[in-house]
């Protein structure tokens, strides 16, 4: 099947990973489940390929990525800087270009408000929700189609960072199979974000749901420039165990022309809670959903808006209590009654 | 905090002392309760939770037969593999417990396979011996409610004698005293029969959740083995139903918030034939469902709603607002099964392999097969019982009282069970010999210093624990009984001097709500209680649910998270939190507190 380099969400799926990244599928997957996600669409790896072909022919680029050797700071700080202001400063083929203005023009139609979120969206599979995670970029608040198209470049660009080509040099990754897909999506107008998980962090207890969450953007949670507040529900009975309401001393907002501003919460507002337990209620409903649709405990990125509609981010696999190798609590006996014996048999 | 490690220890018995001035109050207590030197090598722990105020001395007979026949089944009848019986002393009024743990592997070894042969024939064979249970319970019942009424005629009467029954009345008053007794040591060992193995059975599906889902709460593992059609639910459905009635029968105007029940009575008695129906249904409830004491029914003045019908019409115009409004009041238990069957299916779900999934059926099977006795018993025992049982002791005392031995029936509760024997054979003697009984002279200054030191006590500082810490809790029994952990006693031990607005019990009921809190000592001041006021008392139990309509919250001294006042709170969705041990002395009556169920923390707001 030929796809054209615009995958929208609700044509893409996780097994389309090699082409629209995690992020991209992600969406796509909780799109087709039914989950409120922000309308928008992934810039396929192709037009990666494409732009880089381009690229190439006037000058070598990953030839020159790949010589580095690992460690050797020194050239790769220099050629990083020189490969990122290549790759930020190339035009994009006027096809290409066409075809991304085109899919903006057609979110905007869509009626989701004027304003997009342009987020990275990695395709290599070793460590791709841990370390390489966090180095990649998302651009909030973009305002207009040419801002969007460059900064789709900063994504790409963001390749040749030098601590993502350090990492690749280390792990002597082929330079041949690197590429990025860019998911283009309507942006949240979040009066709070934050993330959940399906699991305990701290026991690894599958019945609980963790949701934590602070004023404004979900940026200043994951970031962890402020301690969000955070609750502990039952998964199945909704019941909140844990309820810490936190002092939020900072918000991460929308600033007066595009980006993303700062802001300090002012008085009483800063040790409200910032979600209601309505709200939690439905982010465990919404939790519990995606969980069965993935058949796996999720790691998820969810804002609600200033209209106090819930919509997700992101959710990916669970990765650190799913390693552990989790000892069953208990055997099926032969004898039913034998199990009394662990509490009747004495513990010594 | 205190490192768990650390070698700690509680006050030891022999460095308490008895408070000046009660020694002899003391020393009525028979020796084998009393404390001795050999004491100070054993743990041992308060029993706040059953025994929460001091004991006078004829109510320790609650903790004697109680013991004796807990002892029994984990010692001799089922043979627990670790452990032995409770033993018990009372210093101050107070009675403290110790495990006696069997810790030579070899005798576990033994006992176990005795447990094997003994408990798992309980537990294949459990629906047939709960049968056998309650008919044997109901027997014993109509045994005690039988026992002739305590009385001494000045002459024989005629037709005794022309009856040639040969056998004078004073000696039935022994024969009746000497039955009540034997039938309350009797009612419990009915009463331990299956008690440990129900709740060992329960534990062991406890024990796997918390494994499985270490933190799911104690509460949802209750509802999910909780039944939905309990004795415990019915005294409160009772006072529904005669709300329900009240408005059918259209005598529910008779019905005024703040009125007495005896008032409300007597109006409905003037009131036609639809009064007298509606007091015909009364009865119907009464006898059994209102035989419930207020309280856990181990004290003589934790009376029932028979004796004080205030309890349940105190329920009754709020549930006929509720009716009026077209309120059915029915308990939709279809609907509470389904809730449960889809919790049970929930969780099983989120189990990590049919292995596990496997595991957790056939231990939710055994403990559903368990749970109608460890609900049900309670009814039957502490409450139907214990009070037909003081009830016949209160007969003693007001004989015994008419003859000058005490100046008010209730001092007859001042003597132990063995001096009350002897105050009857000195009455008895009395009618025989025509002279005049010894009593009157001997026991009115007793009974003086004994209601004297039990105010003192009441004062007295009480320890929770006494003597060295264990290093582990391994005695089911306590674990399961008392909920005391290795990890609690370290708590206790923090806690000792510590200033806090924070009153830490068990998470009975999840919700958080804030209000004025209503500190209630007695079922008289029920009518204290607004809308709104959180309840805050020493022993919550299922005959407070009539009130629960109207408050915002509960949080008691006594009590666990399986407790029969936890159970009923969930169902009303009530936040509530119980066995806090120190909540009606730390709560000042109008403060604004905040009660977390689902945490188990009550804060002191202001």
């Amino acid at each position: 099947m030929s796809h054209g380099i615009i995958g929208w969400f609700e044509d893409v799926t996780l097994r389309d990973r090699a082409e629209v990244g995690g992020k991209g599928g992600s969406l796509g997957e909780l799109t087709r489940a039914g989950i409120a996600v922000p309308p928008g669409f992934v810039i396929r790896t192709a037009a990666f390929e494409q732009f880089m072909h381009a690229l190439e022919s006037a000058a070598p680029v990953r030839t020159r990525v790949a010589a580095l050797q690992p460690g050797d700071l020194e050239n790769i700080r220099a050629v990083s800087g020189e490969l990122r202001a290549r790759v930020r400063g190339a035009a994009l083929p006027d096809a290409m270009a066409d075809e991304l203005r085109a899919a903006h023009a057609a979110l905007l139609a869509r009626g989701a408000g004027p304003e997009i979120a342009v987020r990275s969206s990695a395709t290599t599979e070793d460590a791709s929700d841990a370390s390489f995670a966090g180095l990649q970029d998302t651009f909030l608040w973009v305002t207009d189609a040419d801002r969007m198209l460059e900064r789709v470049r900063e994504c790409w660009s963001s390749l040749y960072s030098v601590e993502s080509i350090s990492y690749r040099r280390d792990r002597g990754i082929d330079e041949n199979v690197v590429a990025m897909a860019v998911v283009v999506q309507s942006m949240v107008d979040a009066r709070a974000a934050g993330v959940m998980f399906t699991r305990s962090p701290t026991t690894g207890d599958k019945s609980v749901v963790t949701i934590e969450g602070a004023w404004g953007l979900g940026s200043a949670v994951v970031g962890g420039e402020v301690t969000p507040d955070r609750w502990v529900m039952g998964k199945i009975t909704g019941e909140i165990s844990v309820r810490d309401i936190s002092d939020k001393h900072v918000e991460h907002r929308r600033a007066s022309g595009g980006g993303v501003e700062h802001a300090e919460v002012p008085g009483a507002r800063r040790t409200t809670a910032c979600v209601s337990d309505a709200e939690l209620e439905q982010l465990r409903q919404v939790a519990r959903r995606i969980e069965k649709h993935y058949g796996c405990a999720q790691d998820i990125e969810w804002a609600i808006d200033t209209r106090g509609s819930l919509l997700l981010l992101q959710s990916r696999p669970e990765t650190v209590w799913s390693a552990r190798d989790s000892t069953p609590a208990a055997q099926t006996a032969a004898d039913p009654l034998a199990h009394v014996m662990s509490i009747f048999g004495g513990r010594r | 905090m205190q490192s768990p490690t650390a070698a700690r220890e509680f006050p030891r018995p022999s460095s308490l002392t008895v408070v000046p001035g009660t020694e002899t109050a003391q020393s009525a207590y028979p020796y084998y309760m009393q404390f001795t030197r050999e004491d100070d090598a054993r743990f041992w722990f308060y029993n706040s939770m059953h025994f929460p105020e001091p004991m006078s001395a004829f109510d320790m007979v609650t903790a004697e037969a109680a013991y004796c026949a807990l002892g029994a089944a984990n010692t001799r009848v089922h043979c627990l593999p670790t452990t032995l019986g409770i033993d018990y002393r009372i210093l101050n009024g107070r009675v403290y417990i110790g495990g006696n743990g069997v810790t030579d592997p070899a005798e576990i070894a033994r006992r176990t396979e005795e447990f094997k042969q003994r408990a798992f024939y309980y537990y294949e064979n459990w629906e047939t011996l709960y049968e056998k249970w309650r008919a044997k319970m109901l027997a014993l019942i109509r045994d005690a409610q039988a026992l002739p009424k305590v009385q001494l005629p000045e002459f024989e009467p005629l037709e005794h004698v022309r009856a040639g029954r040969g056998v004078a009345s004073n000696h039935y008053l022994l024969e009746t005293y000497q039955k009540s007794l034997e039938g309350y040591f009797r009612m419990w060992h009915h009463h331990f029969e299956f008690l440990l193995l129900g709740y060992g059975a329960y534990m062991t599906f406890f024990a796997f959740c918390k494994k499985a889902f270490p933190e799911i709460s104690d509460q949802t593992v209750a509802r999910m083995v909780a039944g939905m059609d309990a004795e415990i639910f019915r005294p409160d459905e009772e006072v529904r139903r005669l709300a329900r009635r009240a408005v059918e029968l259209d005598v529910h105007e008779h019905f005024v918030e703040g009125r007495s029940a005896s008032d409300v009575i007597a109006s409905l008695q003037t009131a036609g034939d639809r009064g007298s129906e509606w007091l015909a249904e009364l009865q119907k409830s009464r006898d059994p469902w209102f035989n419930i004491n207020v309280g856990d029914g181990f004290y003589h003045y934790h009376r029932s709603w028979n004796d004080d019908l205030s309890m349940p019409f105190a329920g009754i115009p709020g549930y006929i607002r509720l009716v009026q409004q077209g309120e059915s009041l029915e308990r939709p238990v279809e609907k509470l099964q389904a809730e449960r069957r889809q919790l049970i299916a929930d969780y099983r779900e989120l189990l990590g392999s049919d292995e596990e999934r496997g595991a957790y059926d056939q231990m939710i099977t055994l403990a559903h097969r368990v749970f109608p006795y460890v609900e049900g018993h309670k009814f039957y025992c502490e409450h139907w019982y214990t009070n037909l049982f003081f009830n016949k002791i209160r007969e003693f005392g007001a004989l015994l009282a008419q003859h000058g031995f005490f100046a008010d029936t209730e001092d007859v509760f001042q003597l132990t069970h063995f001096e009350l024997e002897s105050a009857i054979v000195d009455l008895m003697t009395s009618w025989s010999t025509g002279s005049p009984p010894r009593g009157p002279q001997y026991w009115p200054a007793k009974v003086a210093e004994r209601r004297a030191a039990i105010k003192q006590w009441a004062q007295a500082e009480t320890p929770p624990a006494l003597g060295p810490v264990p290093d582990i809790i391994d005695d089911p029994a306590i674990v399961m009984l008392w909920g005391i952990t290795r990890e609690s006693l370290d708590t206790w031990l923090a806690a000792e001097g510590a200033v806090s607005n924070e009153i830490r019990g068990f998470a009975a009921s999840s919700g958080v709500v804030e209000g004025p809190a209503r500190v209630v000592r007695s079922v008289e001041e029920i009518s204290r209680l607004k809308p709104g006021d959180i309840l805050v008392c020493q022993v919550t139990n299922p005959t407070w649910a009539p009130i629960f309509q109207k408050i915002a919250g509960a949080v008691s001294d006594i009590g666990g998270s399986m407790s029969h006042a936890a159970i009923v709170a969930r169902e009303y969705g009530l936040p509530a939190v119980v066995g806090t041990g120190s909540a009606t002395s730390r709560i000042k009556d109008g403060q604004r507190i905040r009660v977390d169920g689902g945490r188990g923390v009550v804060t002191i707001l202001q």
